[in-house]
C-alpha cells in the first residue's frame, strides 16, 4: 500500500476529486493548510501599510491506495491539479505498513 | 390590539376629568379649543420626532460596536463588544445622575449648577422661550417635555464615550475603561457641552455647533487620542526601527454592517438636533446635507486611498464615509447642499491623511477614531465659519465664504481650541492618574493571548478556528 500526500491549490480540489473518482478511488481526506515553497508569500496592504503574508492557504489531501493503483492515482492528481504556474504544490508517495478498517477490523488491501 | 384595552379606560378617565373641570370654568370657545388642540398636537409631534431621533442615535451604539469589532482581531472581539455595550449603560447613568445637570442646568458660563441631580430641577417644559420657568433654560428653545430633551441628550452623551472605546482597543483594562467612561460622561463631556449647548461662554461668544462635531465627536476624539497616547501602541504594531506592522481587523462584513447602522443613526443625530419638526423644511434639508456629505466622504476617501496607496482600501472608505458624517454634523443646518458635498469631500481626503499621520507618529488607533472623530470634528466645526449661510431654512449665520467675514470663523476657532485644550489635557491627566492607580494596560501575556480570555474568560468564536497558523490575526 502507498500513501499519497498532495499539497495543491485550494480551488483545484474539486477537479482533483473528480479525477480520482473517475479512476475509482473511493476515499480521501483533505485539510486546510498553510505553507510556502518557491512561490513564497505575497504582499497585502492594510490602512496604508504593506505587509507580507508568508504562509499561503493550500489544501492537503491524503489517500492510501494499493500498490498497483498508486501510479494511476498520482497521475490523476498531477494532471488535475496542474495550472503550470508557480504555487501548484507538491506530491509525496510514502510506503504504508498497515491499514485497518475500524468498522470491521479487516486489514491490508481490502481495508483501503 | 392589546393597547386598546388600556386606552379606553384612560380616555374615559380623561373625559370625566374634563367634565369635572368644566363645571367650574366656562367652556372654551370652538376656536380656543382648536388652538389648544393644535398646540398639543405640535408638542406631540415634536416629542415623537425627538424620541424617534434619540432612538436612532441610541442605535448607533450597534454601529460603533460592529465597526470597532470588525477592525480588531478575533481574540479581542468579546472585549470590544462588552466595552461598547456596557459603555452606554454606564454613560447613561452618569449622565442621568450628574451629567445632564452640569450640562444644561442654569449656572455660570463654565458649568451648570442648578437642578444638578437626576434632572429633577424645577421645569415647566414644554413651555418655550420666556414662558419657560425652570432651571434648564438653555433648552427652552424646544417645545417638548423635559424627558424627551433628556433622552435625546443622553443618547448623545453615550456616543462621545463610545468613540474612545475603539482607539484604546486591544490593550486596555476593562475596569479602567469603565471608570474613565464615568468620568468622561459625568464631568468632561457635560462641562464643554455646557459651554456650547448649555448657554455657556462659547454659546455667548457666537460659537455654533449644530449637532456636535465639537461637542460630541471631537470631545470623544480628544479623549481617545489622550488614551491612545497614555496606553502606547499594541504589541508588535511598530518595530524598533520605526516600521509599521499593520494588524488587520478580523471581519470586514462586521465593519460594513456597522457603517450602515451608523449612517442610518446619523439621520437621527443631525436632523433630530432640530428637536422640533416645524414645517419640515429644516429637517428635510438636514437629511440631505447629512446624506450627501457621507456620500462625498466615501467617494473622495476611495479616490485618495486609490491614488495614494495603490488600492481602494475598504476600511479607509468606511472611515471616509464616517469622516464626511462627522464633518457635516456641526454645519448640517447652516450650509447649502452643495457646500455639504464639499465639506464631506474634504473630510474624506482629510481622514486618509490623518490615519497615515497618526500611524507615522506611532499613535496606535486600531479603528481610526482620532482620524474620523477628532480631525473631522475639528474640521466640521471650522467649516461652519467658512460655509454657513442664511439662505437655508432656519439658519441666520454667515461664514467667510458667504459674506459674513471672519467673525464666525474666529468664534469657531476659539471654540475648537478651548474645547480641545480642556478635553485633551484634562482627560490625559485622568488617564495618567488611572495608570498610576488602577493601571490601564493589560499584561503582555494577556495582550498576546487576547483580551477575550484575559478580561472575560470567553471567546467570540469558540467553534471556529480563529487563529490560523501564520496568520497576522493571532
Amino acid at each position: 500500500m502507498k500513501k499519497i500526500e498532495a499539497i495543491i491549490k485550494p480551488f483545484k480540489l474539486d477537479e482533483v476529486k473528480e479525477a480520482l473518482s473517475e479512476i475509482g478511488i473511493q476515499g480521501l481526506t483533505v485539510s486546510e493548510v498553510k505553507g510556502f515553497g518557491r512561490q513564497k508569500g505575497h504582499t497585502e496592504i492594510y490602512r496604508g501599510s504593506e505587509y507580507t503574508v508568508d504562509f499561503l492557504p493550500k489544501i492537503k489531501l491524503e489517500l492510501v491506495v494499493t500498490d498497483g493503483r498508486a501510479d494511476e492515482a498520482v497521475k490523476a492528481i498531477v494532471r488535475a491539479a496542474q495550472t503550470g504556474r508557480i504555487g501548484d504544490g507538491k506530491l509525496f508517495v510514502l510506503p504504508v505498513e498497515k491499514a485497518i478498517r475500524i468498522r470491521t477490523g479487516e486489514e491490508g488491501d481490502s481495508a483501503v | 390590539m392589546k393597547l386598546r384595552k388600556y386606552i379606553l379606560p384612560l380616555a374615559i378617565g380623561a373625559m370625566t376629568a374634563t367634565v369635572a373641570l368644566a363645571a367650574d370654568t366656562p367652556p372654551p370657545s370652538p376656536l380656543e379649543k382648536v388652538i389648544s388642540d393644535a398646540a398639543t398636537l405640535r408638542v406631540g409631534l415634536d416629542t415623537v420626532w425627538v424620541l424617534l431621533a434619540g432612538a436612532l442615535v441610541f442605535f448607533m451604539n450597534l454601529g460603533f460596536g460592529l465597526v470597532e469589532a470588525g477592525l480588531q482581531r478575533a481574540k479581542n472581539c468579546v472585549n470590544i463588544l462588552s466595552k461598547n455595550f456596557v459603555v452606554f449603560a454606564f454613560s447613561a447613568i452618569a449622565f442621568y445622575v450628574i451629567g445632564f445637570g452640569f450640562m444644561f442646568g442654569d449656572g455660570t458660563g463654565w458649568i451648570g449648577l442648578k437642578g444638578l441631580f437626576g434632572a429633577t430641577g424645577p421645569d415647566n417644559s414644554p413651555a418655550m422661550g420666556d414662558a419657560y420657568k425652570g432651571v434648564y433654560s438653555a433648552l427652552n428653545w424646544t417645545g417638548v417635555p423635559l424627558w424627551a430633551k433628556f433622552f435625546f441628550q443622553l443618547a448623545f452623551a453615550g456616543t462621545a464615550a463610545t468613540i474612545v472605546s475603539g482607539a484604546v482597543g486591544e490593550r486596555i483594562k476593562f475596569h479602567s475603561f469603565l471608570v474613565f467612561t464615568l468620568i468622561l460622561v459625568g464631568i468632561f463631556y457635560p462641562i464643554t457641552g455646557h459651554w456650547i449647548w448649555g448657554g455657556g461662554w462659547l454659546a455667548k461668544l457666537g460659537f455654533y455647533d449644530f449637532a456636535g462635531s465639537t461637542a460630541v465627536h471631537s470631545v470623544g476624539g480628544w479623549a481617545a487620542l489622550a488614551g491612545a497616547i497614555a496606553l502606547g501602541p499594541r504589541l508588535g504594531k511598530y518595530t524598533k526601527d520605526g516600521k509599521i506592522n499593520p494588524i488587520p481587523g478580523h471581519s470586514m462584513p462586521l465593519v460594513f454592517t456597522g457603517l450602515f447602522v451608523l449612517w442610518f443613526g446619523w439621520f437621527g443625530f443631525n436632523p433630530g438636533s432640530t428637536m422640533s419638526v416645524g414645517d419640515g423644511a429644516a429637517i428635510a434639508h438636514i437629511f440631505n446635507t447629512t446624506n450627501l456629505a457621507a456620500c462625498a466622504g466615501a467617494v473622495t476617501s476611495l479616490a485618495t486611498a486609490w491614488l495614494l496607496l495603490g488600492k481602494p482600501d475598504f476600511s479607509m472608505i468606511v472611515n471616509g464615509c464616517l469622516a464626511g458624517l462627522v464633518a457635516i454634523t456641526a454645519p448640517c443646518a447652516f450650509v447649502t447642499v452643495p457646500s455639504a458635498l464639499l465639506i464631506g469631500a474634504i473630510g474624506g481626503v482629510l481622514v486618509v491623511f490623518a490615519v497615515l499621520f497618526f500611524d507615522k507618529i506611532h499613535v496606535d488607533d486600531p479603528v481610526g477614531a482620532c482620524a474620523v472623530h477628532l480631525c473631522n470634528g475639528v474640521f466640521g466645526t471650522i467649516a461652519v465659519g467658512l460655509f454657513a449661510t442664511d439662505s437655508v431654512p432656519g439658519s441666520t449665520l454667515k461664514g467667510l465664504f458667504t459674506g459674513g467675514g471672519f467673525a464666525l470663523l474666529k468664534a469657531q476657532l476659539i471654540g475648537v481650541a478651548a474645547v480641545g485644550a480642556f478635553t485633551f489635557i484634562g482627560t490625559f491627566v485622568v488617564w495618567i492618574i488611572l495608570k498610576k492607580t488602577l493601571g490601564i494596560r493589560v499584561s503582555a501575556e494577556e495582550e498576546t493571548e487576547g483580551l477575550d480570555l484575559g478580561e472575560h474568560g470567553q471567546e467570540a468564536y469558540p467553534d471556529f478556528l480563529t487563529r490560523a497558523p501564520g496568520s497576522r490575526h493571532s
